[in-house]
């Protein structure tokens, strides 16, 4: 599908382009991905090993840990975090860690929520752009 | 204030209500992003303006001795404790705040807790309201001592939507499990997500240990905030009142096959595997199940070569010291870890061979964190390998077939 513009909810503004990495199962990042590293290192996740840095990382919710706030903090101070993500049902967690994260460093890591009819729409590797508006363009 | 607005934002509220208490997850340290955060409140003279207990940080403070990692990160990890005290809160470190007396709000208080194992015992065993808070935000309402009026602080969003219930062919004697209720928490977590659900066909008036197990995995396998157990959490009294009598959005069975296979997948080591490790007191350890491993060890000692830890709260420790409990653990080769926990700090020995829990969370978490291969087993197999010195089962009701 391409050209396809889709309507979310940004929890978390700003606008970013990327390309998608859709994960297969829900993730923590903390205990779920190394903010030195960018790399998902829960050893049960399908994607375990892949890095998430600069990506519009696409996942259905978030998981677990309360500390994903900081980890999602960290890695944009470290230059390790996702470009933007776009998740299936909507999240304090990592919403206010993306804002705390602004508030620190400056930079924005858009937080977007999109119906999860709309979600299952994008595939993996996919080029995507958030858009401050809180659409959604697939290229 | 700022951050406590954008929360309610995020959370559709239209008003901030007051709270009677918060517990802070934040002083862990993740890296430098954390320091410069409580930095930034520490400069502004921010004060809590409610009692605030704090989880556990990087290191135990008081058996420094405990620590085999880097010293630059040991030194950051206290500096970040350091600073959350500096802003009032109580240093408790634990994840188990619920285990001080005076840290445990009553049924309907409102509160702001984070630590994932620690809102789910607020909201279904104490029957307390919290939302999942986290890092950030925890401290954030902690000093305007407001939250959102939304979510789990009304009364509305905590029915039960789905109902779990167990199947007929769970054996009884499971149910006299300890390892049963982690494994049920885990089942329950990846069954729910983030869904309100009710356990229904437990045994009535399960202990607060065993319903913290059920909370602290359910809450490592989904974003469990809140469950029911019919008989034994205070919501839930009748499965009527945990459904706030409304129909359930859906109803599902938990069988033994799927418990069984929930269990076998939470060990991770090779079968054989060497043991170099047990860490148990994940969520931190109560007194009676300090009490309890003391009971288990009888007149035995832990195995040269192999470590029994035990993560507990300085507080639980002050009591277990009272009652002579701690000397004897010790004196049995236990090693006892307060202000934070071992699959988060470089406390375990390293070395080849497995590492046995009889945590649900543990288990989840200690591969991707520590690099542990995990044994799952239950509390009395977990002392038992600690003192054989290498894995052990117990004949138990998961052998049934």
């Amino acid at each position: 599908m391409t050209g396809v513009e889709l309507r979310g909810r940004l929890l978390a503004p700003g606008a970013a382009a990327g390309r998608a990495l859709v994960l297969d199962e829900p993730l923590s990042l903390w205990g779920g991905v190394d903010p030195a590293t960018g790399r998902i290192v829960e050893t049960r996740h399908p994607q375990h090993g892949v890095r998430i840095t600069g990506t519009v990382l696409v996942l259905p919710r978030a998981r677990g840990s309360s500390s994903s706030a900081s980890v999602l903090a960290e890695s944009v101070r470290a230059g390790t975090a996702p470009a933007a993500i776009v998740l299936g049902e909507s999240d304090l967690i990592l919403a206010l860690g993306a804002a705390v994260a602004e508030e620190l460093y400056g930079t924005r890591v858009p937080v977007l929520v999109l119906d999860p009819g709309r979600l299952a729409l994008l595939r993996d590797g996919a080029a995507v752009r958030v858009e401050e508006d809180g659409s959604l363009l697939v290229d | 204030m700022r951050l406590v607005v954008r929360a309610a934002e995020v959370l559709d509220a239209d008003r901030l209500i007051p709270i009677t208490g918060a517990h802070v997850d934040s002083c862990l340290y993740h890296g430098e992003a954390t320091l410069d955060f409580a930095g930034r409140l520490v400069a502004g003279g921010a004060q809590v303006s409610v009692p605030t207990t704090l989880n556990v940080g990087a290191l135990d403070l008081l058996h420094p001795e405990l620590w085999h990692g880097d010293l630059r990160t040991a030194e950051r990890g206290r500096l970040l404790m350091e600073r959350y005290r500096a802003l009032g809160c109580r240093p408790t470190y634990t994840c188990a705040p619920y285990q001080l007396p005076e840290a445990r709000p009553r049924l309907g208080e409102q509160v702001a807790w984070a630590e994932s194992n620690a809102i789910v015992f607020c909201n279904a065993v104490l029957g307390a309201r919290t939302n999942r808070y986290g890092d950030f935000t925890d401290i954030a309402c902690a000093i305007t001592g407001r939250v959102p009026d939304a979510g789990l602080h009304r009364t509305e969003a905590r029915r039960a939507r789905l109902v779990l219930r167990m199947a007929a062919d769970l054996p009884a004697a499971l149910f006299d499990d300890d390892a049963f209720y982690p494994v049920l928490g885990i089942v329950l977590g990846r069954r729910a997500g983030s869904v309100v659900a009710t356990l229904d066909g437990l045994p009535a008036n399960q202990s607060e240990d065993r319903l913290k197990a059920i909370g602290a995995a359910a809450a490592s396998s989904g974003s469990v905030a809140m469950f029911h157990a019919v008989g034994s959490t205070p919501e839930a009294p009748t499965l009527a009142a945990a459904l706030q009598d409304h129909d359930p959005d859906a109803i599902g069975e938990i069988s033994f096959a799927e418990l069984r296979h929930a269990r076998d997948e939470l060990t991770v080591a090779a079968e054989g595997a060497s043991l170099r490790g047990v860490a148990l007191g994940t969520p931190h350890a109560s007194l009676t199940e300090l009490t309890r491993i003391l009971d288990l060890l009888a007149s035995d000692r832990v195995a040269p070569g192999v470590e029994l830890m035990v993560s507990t709260a300085r507080d639980i420790l002050d009591s277990a010291q009272a009652v002579g409990i701690a000397d004897r653990l010790r004196g049995a080769g236990v090693s006892l870890l307060v202000d934070t926990c071992s699959y988060i700090a470089p406390v375990l020995r390293d070395g080849d061979g497995a590492v046995m829990t009889d945590s649900g969370k543990w288990a989840y978490y200690a591969p991707g964190n520590i690099g542990a291969a995990v044994v799952f087993g239950s509390t009395a197999e977990c002392v038992a390998s600690a003192v054989a010195g290498r894995v052990v089962r117990l004949p138990s009701a998961w052998d049934a077939a």
